[in-house]
């Protein structure tokens, strides 16, 4: 293993040549938001919260998708960088139906955590209110589409550990959508496992366990990062 | 020192922020003494008077009434608070503009649902019309200060009159200031 | 097929074509065909017939002429006179012209081949489009079609075919300006025993066709262009990647690769070289994103069209993760001349930073609507006043756009601007992929802007927020200002969306959709601000 040295908000720290930006900043202590990226699954780099700036280098770069390099002088808290971000939390609010106060993950939510960090106290951008789903037809759970950001990492989980490919993206652009099966209600898709790990994968109250009531669920994104450990290096405790 | 006129106004919402409001327990009395409380739906005062100082705003824009009286407090008052996820972002009226325009709304509501005697209501000049989309505060009217929360706890309402008591705008920024729902 | 074949086709086609003394050419291409000029050729056939000139006639369906805006178009050989409009009415009149004793009434308007729409133009990607039957191998092979892949193949060496490329100074025609040699040089250096050549033929951008023209004029030369690129990446397997959109082009590629492949000229053992190459047809569904080379990846594999963040680019990990070259159509049209005449030929035509000719499809509020191709350095003006003809009714021009929806409005005083990548650049806009819209002085420059991001926010791929929702938003923000709703708060609020938009997007699309509004902003802002509601 190669180490690289390099430089994140004026902080010298080491990293080893394979990590992305964004793991050797979480190591040094350094918190850079995201939503899309889940420990243990593929990076898209779709939510471009994580967005940095490398001196050098004129577009600004995911931290999740970038390796490190020797000698990388990063900035991830600049004022622009702010300023987008909270713009991008904005256009998330704004874009879906998050109604915090009837939310079962009131309190527990990644994207309510992320609207804080980013100082978002409203949004600048009018709420759409598009109309959208809700899919009850699971025995145990339920998708919820208002409150969907389509960050994908049900898809990547549900595709990459536990091999079922349940989910994916139907339609563009705004219109998008996370889809069960080929566009059928998600009790009726066979290949469901009804594993739930899609459940603990979603950052919002999206995809939830029925029966819980608002601000009562708690998600457990961890688990997929131990499921990924216990298989690759055997351990079994968390 | 000139004590500060205060008012709060009660719009779409469920007045769950007033409850708030309420929860300052014992520090309305101190506040009481600092302010004057010029308007509000726990006071009898029948209009919206001049030269307010501060308002704090409760609820969504969703009626004609709403509408023009917010439209009379920003002529009137200089610093306006958006006072809970109502204000903020329309929060739960708004779950009606899914549906569609006012029309469907009340079909939906008086005519759909209705169990005995469907009809829409209609009282012009006292029942106020729906608008066909429930807006947050800031989309009608300038606001000057944001403070969400379904309701805000009596610690952060406190936490951002205190600096306005002041002549200071006070800081919205973390965890300990900033919560939706 | 070894190299005395190859030239005895040429020999025999030649001949043949020289055998009847009149030739016919009518143009088949798609803007001919949507005005007609099928039943035209039939006619002329079936009256060719009647009148026993068969032996003396030949009527020869042709790729596009160019003059798209006034189809159907036909051309006499040997007087080259050419025809505008014909129309069933025009046809007696037509073949009692041939013969040159007679003179007679009723023919269409004839097009003036001295006229600066065709006098300007440099043909260099289009040489051999509205001259040969599309159809036919041995039509391409008359031109010296396939003779250059025979060169490549047994007298140079992959690294010999890049320096040439690299000579020529050749930059990507889809839009972008890379250096076409470079990329081919960086395939060529990577490891890996398969590597993959796509043609992007995913040409989206409103009011551009010079791809699909190409397509359906040429096919024969794109084969040639990717199994050179082929050959000098180290590459035995192409794809083409064409919109469903575009099913004439689709027909004539699968034709030209039939018969490529029934002249051993796609296969295995190319001219008894150790070369293999084989070319599969990929039809995209119409997402714009798709011409995006990560999404049109993403597509060709099998998955939902989306781009995925870069770096690693294609050329180290393409499709399947295998190092690929990927270049658009006209980019590959341009390799066999480049090849036949020399690198420094090519790079002696043009500016010092932008070599060769570029196909414009030009449109608008023009007199002549079309596909040109002029040398890189060619003036907007030049293009507009003379080889366009200038603005219909006499109207003047107000602004000229290119690059579609990536790209941006160059303003009637900058109009003495040289097509050149750099230089449209430094304007707020890009050369595109071949797109030009002539605008005249009752457009609206906010509705163009709306237009295009409306345009943006529908073909979006819905992965990354920015261009997800932040089009949507800047589409609002733009139908307020037509609406006049908007107030200045809502205009500072689009130019930071936009810079937003420009500055966090995944791919190219989101990155370039607010250019139309920034570079309309930068040179119409007082539109924009007269739009705005008095408060």
């Amino acid at each position: 293993m190669v180490v690289k040295t390099l430089i994140i908000n004026n902080q010298l720290l080491t990293a080893s040549e394979d990590q992305t930006i964004l793991e050797a900043a979480k190591d040094a202590g350094i918190d850079i938001p995201t939503l899309c990226h889940l420990d243990g699954v593929s990076d898209v780099g779709a939510c471009r919260l994580c967005l940095v700036e490398i001196e050098g280098s004129s577009k600004l770069q995911p931290a999740c998708v970038t390796q490190v390099q020797e000698g990388m002088v990063i900035q991830t808290e600049t004022e622009k960088l702010q300023t987008y971000r909270r713009m991008a939390v904005e256009l998330l609010f704004a874009e879906g139906n998050h109604v915090c106060a009837v939310c079962v993950v009131n309190g527990n939510c990644q994207l309510q955590d992320v609207a804080v960090r980013v100082g978002m106290d409203h949004s600048r951008f009018p709420y759409q209110f598009p109309q959208r789903k809700v899919d009850l037809s699971h025995p145990q759970f339920g998708m919820d589409h208002n409150r969907c950001i389509l960050c994908t990492r049900c898809v990547r989980v549900c595709d990459e550990i536990e091999g079922a490919h349940v989910w994916d993206v139907a339609s563009r652009g705004g219109q998008s959508f996370i889809v069960s099966g080929i566009n059928q209600p998600w009790g009726d898709v066979n290949a469901c496992t009804s594993c739930g790990k899609c459940v603990d994968a979603c950052p919002t109250g999206a995809i939830f366990r029925k029966g819980s009531t608002v601000a009562e669920m708690n998600h457990d994104p961890e688990k997929i990062r131990f499921l990924v450990t216990a298989r690759e290096q055997k351990e079994w405790t968390r | 020192m000139k004590k500060i006129k205060l008012a709060t106004v009660w719009l779409a919402g469920c007045s769950g922020c007033h409850m708030s409001f309420l929860d300052l327990d014992e520090w309305l009395l101190e506040l009481a003494e600092k302010v004057d409380m010029v308007y509000s739906p726990i006071a009898d005062v029948k209009d919206y008077p001049d030269d307010v100082d501060v308002c704090l705003v409760e609820g969504a824009i969703a009626n004609e009434e709403n509408l023009q009286l917010i439209k009379e407090i920003r002529q009137k008052t200089k610093l306006i608070v958006s006072f809970g996820d109502c204000a903020v972002t329309a929060n739960v009226p708004a779950m009606r503009n899914m549906l569609g325009p006012a029309e469907t709304v009340l079909k939906r509501s008086y005519l759909e649902l209705g169990d005995v005697t469907p009809q829409l209501p209609q009282e012009p000049g006292i029942v106020p019309e729906l608008l066909d989309r429930v807006s947050p505060v800031h989309e009608v009217i300038k606001v000057d200060l944001f403070l969400p929360g379904c309701p805000p706890d009596a610690h952060r309402i406190r936490a951002a009159i205190e600096p306005l008591l002041q002549g200071e705008q006070p800081v919205i920024e973390g965890r300990e200031m900033i919560k939706f729902g | 097929m070894n190299l005395e074949e190859l030239l005895a086709i040429q020999k025999e086609t030649k001949q043949k074509r020289q055998q009847k003394p009149k030739q016919i050419r009518c143009c088949i291409a798609s803007g001919c065909l949507s005005c007609g000029a099928e039943s035209v050729k039939k006619s002329l056939d079936n009256a060719i017939k009647e009148a026993h000139l068969e032996q003396e006639v030949e009527v020869l369906g042709v790729g596009c002429m160019g003059i798209c805006g006034r189809g159907p178009s036909i051309e006499i050989d040997p007087e080259t006179t050419l025809y505008h409009n014909v129309t069933l009415e025009n046809i007696p009149a037509i073949i009692t012209s041939l013969n040159q004793t007679k003179t007679s009434e009723n023919l269409p308007p004839q097009g003036d081949l001295n006229h600066p729409f065709f006098a300007y133009q440099k043909l260099i990607v289009r040489e051999n489009s509205g001259k040969i039957d599309p159809d036919n191998i041995d039509d391409y092979i008359a031109e010296g079609g396939y003779q250059q892949l025979h060169h490549v193949l047994l007298e140079m060496t992959p690294n010999d075919v890049i320096k040439e490329v690299t000579k020529s100074g050749l930059r990507g025609r889809g839009g972008g300006g890379y250096p076409t040699g470079v990329k081919w040089a960086t395939v060529a250096k990577m490891p890996g025993q398969q590597k993959y050549v796509i043609c992007n033929a995913d040409e989206g951008d409103p009011g551009a066709f010079m791809d699909r023209a190409v397509l359906e004029s040429d096919p024969h030369r794109i084969l040639e262009g990717m199994a050179i690129a082929a050959y000098a990446v180290g590459a035995n397997h192409g794809y083409i990647y064409i919109r469903a959109e575009y099913p004439l082009a689709i027909k004539r590629l699968e034709k030209a690769i039939q018969q490529a492949k029934r002249y051993g000229l796609m296969g295995s053992q190319i001219f008894d070289s150790p070369f293999d190459f084989k070319i599969d047809i990929r039809v995209g569904a119409g997402a714009f994103v798709c011409g995006e080379e990560t999404a049109l990846i993403a597509s060709v594999e099998g998955k939902r069209g989306t781009p995925r963040p870069r770096p690693p680019y294609p050329a180290e990990s393409g499709l399947w993760g295998d190092p690929t070259l990927i270049n658009n159509v006209e980019t590959y049209a341009n390799i066999v001349p480049i090849i036949r005449e020399g690198g420094d030929w090519y790079a002696s035509i043009g500016t010092e930073n932008s070599k060769g000719t570029k196909v414009f499809a030009l449109t608008g509020k023009i007199e002549n609507n079309g596909l040109i191709e002029v040398p890189m350095g060619t003036s907007i003006r030049t293009i507009v006043e003379e080889i366009g003809g200038g603005v219909l009714d006499q109207g003047t021009v107000k602004a000229v756009q290119t690059g579609g929806p990536s790209g941006g409005c160059i303003p009637a005083h900058l109009l003495d601007t040289p097509v050149e990548y750099d230089s449209l650049q430094k304007l707020g806009t890009i050369m595109g992929s071949g797109g030009m819209i002539v605008m005249d002085q009752d457009t609206s420059m906010v509705e163009i802007a709306r237009f295009y991001m409306d345009f943006c926010q529908e073909e979006s791929c819905g992965k990354c927020i920015p261009c997800r929702a932040g089009t949507v938003q800047l589409y609002d923000l733009l139908t307020k200002l037509v609406e006049r709703k908007a107030t200045q708060q809502d205009l500072d609020q689009l130019e930071a969306l936009c810079q937003m938009v420009k500055d966090t997007s995944l791919c190219g699309l989101g990155m370039t959709a607010p250019n139309p509004v920034i570079s309309t902003l930068q040179y119409f802002r007082d539109e924009y601000v007269s739009l705005l509601q008095v408060t």
